[in-house]
């Protein structure tokens, strides 16, 4: 694979974005995006796990390719990723309790966050060098809080609105969502990896 | 994701029904969204994924329950995670042996069944509190309800985005498919659209239970 770095950063940004256009990381999507002041921090502990992970995973798949034990790496990413969720979590829990409080349950389920799995499985499947997998992650985790700060800021200005009460709540996110979605899928033109 | 779990003895029809109608994954719980979007864009890959998750789900919480005794507290999540790693693996190596092409169709997501909140919340909410038997027969229910849902998504999708059901066409050379409903907007569209017609049914919106506002 010989893609730019641009293209790849761009692309996952935007056209591939990884929760709008490719549904991953849907759980903290529809969770967390209530509010502004969580999604935010939320979107940036997301990012750097995918950021670690990434790094971490790079360096994994070389030791399994090196000793074939390729049926492993599922196992080990999976690992890796629940480690330094607990990295992030640690530290948070260290210098801003306040936030730690709000995140919640959220935070140590950013391990079973699809997307980040899908960071360190898709790199691996399309063969990208050190570099490309870093800009590929920091295109991700851009992409993931992207979407979720956008979401939230919506969802702020949709609490002051007149909603019919059956529609509130999760269906109405799932349709805000897709006019997102939809809107996202202009970019398509501006480079697709796929 | 703390379900509510009584930790009554005998197995009764509601542990099984309880996956498929009261806490269905995909419609009351709104767990596990990813492959539920992802994969749905036709009724055959809505099941087969249904049927990879139903495998992984029930294997995993046996194993769970069966080392409910055994495993700390302390890394009761870690070891929850190897193990559904595991199956996943597993089913991931027998459905590429199966089917290229369904591989190809599902892609990605059959690895990312490992991090599915279905699995991981039933392993820690039920499985690793009650018998082997009764574990199994309530994640076979939530089994069956998440590939419900997902054949709801993927038949209701595949017929307005393609005209067909199962490969088959339904309608005649003058229908128009109405391609968003197979991009990835139809997804979110056909979703809220389910839960809306719930939320008719019961007279309430669909938030009671769902984990996206707990």
């Amino acid at each position: 694979m010989d893609e730019p770095l641009s293209l790849i950063f761009i692309s996952t940004l935007l056209a591939n974005n990884f929760v709008l256009a490719m549904f991953l990381g849907l759980c903290p999507f529809l969770g967390v995006s209530g509010r502004l002041n969580t999604a935010f921090p939320m979107g940036l502990a997301t990012m750097f796990v995918m950021l670690v992970a990434s790094l971490c995973a790079y360096g994994l798949n070389l030791l399994l390719d090196y000793f074939h034990l390729e049926f492993l790496r599922l196992i080990s990413y999976i690992v890796v990723i629940a480690s330094s969720v607990q990295l992030v979590e640690m530290v948070l829990k260290k210098f801003s309790p306040a936030l730690f409080r709000a995140l919640g349950i959220f935070l140590p389920l950013i391990t079973t966050n699809c997307a980040i799995l899908a960071v360190a499985l898709f790199q691996t499947a399309r063969d990208y060098s050190f570099a490309q997998s870093l800009v590929f992650a920091l295109g991700a985790g851009g992409g993931f809080m992207l979407a979720l700060v956008l979401m939230a800021s919506l969802r702020e200005r949709l609490q002051l609105a007149n909603v019919p009460t059956l529609v509130q709540g999760t269906a109405l996110s799932l349709i805000l969502a897709g006019l997102l979605s939809l809107t996202f899928m202009g970019f398509a033109g501006m480079g697709s990896l796929e | 994701m703390s379900l509510p779990n009584k930790n009554d003895e005998g197995i009764t029809f509601d542990t099984f029904m309880e996956g498929v109608w009261r806490q269905n994954p995909v419609f009351v719980m709104v767990l596990g969204m990813c492959p539920v979007m992802a994969v749905t864009v036709s009724a055959i890959n809505g099941i087969s994924m249904g049927i990879a998750t139903t495998f992984v789900l029930v294997s995993s919480c046996l194993l769970v329950s069966l080392i409910r005794h055994l495993v700390p507290k302390e890394v009761r999540i870690a070891t929850y995670i190897v193990i559904i790693a595991t199956f996943v693996t597993l089913v991931d190596y027998f459905i590429q042996a199966l089917s290229l092409a369904l591989y190809e169709a599902l892609g990605a997501f059959i690895q990312l069944i490992v991090v599915n909140c279905i699995i991981l919340g039933r392993a820690e909410a039920h499985a690793s509190k009650n018998p082997p038997l009764k574990a199994v027969v309530n994640a076979l229910g939530m089994g069956v309800g998440f590939t419900i849902g997902l054949f709801a998504l993927g038949g209701v999708r595949e017929i307005l985005g393609a005209g067909k059901l199962f490969g088959v066409t339904l309608f005649g050379d003058q229908f128009q498919p109405w391609v968003v409903m197979v991009l990835p907007p139809g997804g979110f569209f056909v979703l809220g659209g389910w839960l809306l017609l719930f939320a008719l049914f019961r007279g309430k919106p669909a938030t009671e239970g769902g984990h996206t506002h707990g």
